[in-house]
């Protein structure tokens, strides 16, 4: 029998991705008008930290989730919507990669390379190329706004379905909630 | 056999130090420097620099060296670092535009590794210095050159470059390693034998 929700490993990746993602993109606009300073150096420094770290995360998830079918949409939801949901987490599955990597490239080219957690240098991916890099800092940033973009759709559906229709989309990602919330389990 | 041998003692000598060499061709020479920001090593460079130095590898304590260096010229990495570093918490160009190091003594390590010792100069604040280079000739006749390879352990809050906020060597490393690499020509031909 398919499982009604994710597992324990999938949710944990799920909410600590959405968390370190969150804050990078508060982060990621903040930081970057900022005038140089030492803050404004630990700021990207943290930034860079945080993304690498997404990065990992996301691969972590592609291994577990080969091993580990998603469940089931709820019946109910109309073909469009699963189709658009489909669509919109394949997006996600892209962005998780392509933002991060789009950092670390522009990183790479801009000549400042990046040192996890200020102990494990990491390798640069292209070599320093100023006018590529200003370039890639571009595609980060509109990458990274399409990305806010579609997780804010992703947010909002997720929403609409737990609250609005009531069909238990969410649930299947709340390790909180007891069966008992989802729709199969409902008197 | 005495007799036979201080002669031929003296001729090695003669002609081991028939190389000297004097002046630094700028354009083959480069000054490098690696800053640690966050535990990131950031390259950086001097685009200008002066220096004159006489260097003879059979007595290299009669060596000497006086190196300027135009900090305004200075890449740091990125524009926003180069307008900060010629600020006043830095380098503070506008009232020192130059960081000078002048030698006072030059000591053979053994296999073609010197040590100097001397003095630099930067931002008004005098400190005394070691630095260990290596001696390599390169080319022949009249092509031929000295080249001078050696990293100056350079601590920043030494000399005041990096004050306020800045001077938090946790964000912007204290060491500062300069790495240089100096080509000389001959200072004169000297006859061979």
């Amino acid at each position: 029998m398919t499982p009604l929700r994710y597992t324990r490993t999938a949710m944990l990746l799920h909410w600590l991705m959405a968390v370190l993602i969150l804050g990078m993109f508060g982060l990621g606009i903040y930081m970057a008008d900022l005038p140089l300073s030492p803050q404004k150096l630990k700021l990207y420094s943290y930034h860079k930290w945080a993304g690498i770290s997404v990065l990992l995360l996301a691969l972590a998830r592609v291994a577990w989730r080969i091993g580990h079918a998603p469940p089931p949409l709820p019946a109910s939801q109309p073909h469009w919507q699963q189709m658009a949901a489909h669509a919109g987490h394949g997006l996600l599955y892209v962005l998780i990669f392509a933002a991060p990597l789009s950092g670390w490239m522009m990183s790479s080219a801009l000549g400042f390379p990046v040192v996890w957690f200020g102990v494990l240098p990491l390798p640069d991916l292209i070599g320093k190329d100023k006018a590529l890099g200003e370039l890639l800092k571009l595609v980060h940033q509109y990458l990274n706004y399409v990305f806010l973009a579609v997780v804010t759709g992703h947010a909002l559906a997720a929403i609409k379905h737990q609250w609005l229709d009531r069909d238990g989309t969410l649930a299947r990602m709340l390790p909180a909630c007891t069966p008992s919330d989802l729709p199969e389990n409902r008197p | 056999m005495k007799r036979l041998l201080l002669p031929l003692l003296l001729t090695a000598a003669f002609s081991a130090h028939a190389v000297e060499y004097g002046t630094v061709l700028v354009e083959k020479s480069q000054i490098t420097f690696t800053s640690k920001q966050m535990g990131v090593p950031v390259d950086g460079r001097f685009g200008k620099f002066a220096a004159t130095l006489s260097f003879d590898p059979a007595r290299p304590e009669a060596g000497k060296a006086q190196i300027e260096v135009d900090l305004a010229s200075v890449d740091a990495g990125s524009k926003d670092a180069n307008d900060e570093v010629v600020s006043k918490g830095w380098f503070n160009v506008r009232e020192f535009p130059k960081a000078r190091f002048v030698s006072t003594s030059v000591k053979a390590l053994g296999n073609n590794r010197f040590e100097v010792k001397g003095q630099m100069t930067i931002k008004g604040r005098t400190r005394d210095m070691t630095v260990p280079f290596s001696y390599k000739p390169d080319g022949a006749g009249s092509a031929a050159t000295g080249v001078f390879e050696g990293v100056l352990p350079l601590q920043r809050t030494q000399f005041g470059i990096g004050e306020g906020a800045w001077a938090d060597t946790s964000v912007v490393a204290d060491e500062v390693p300069i790495k240089f690499r100096l080509v000389a020509s001959q200072a004169s031909a000297a006859p061979r034998k």
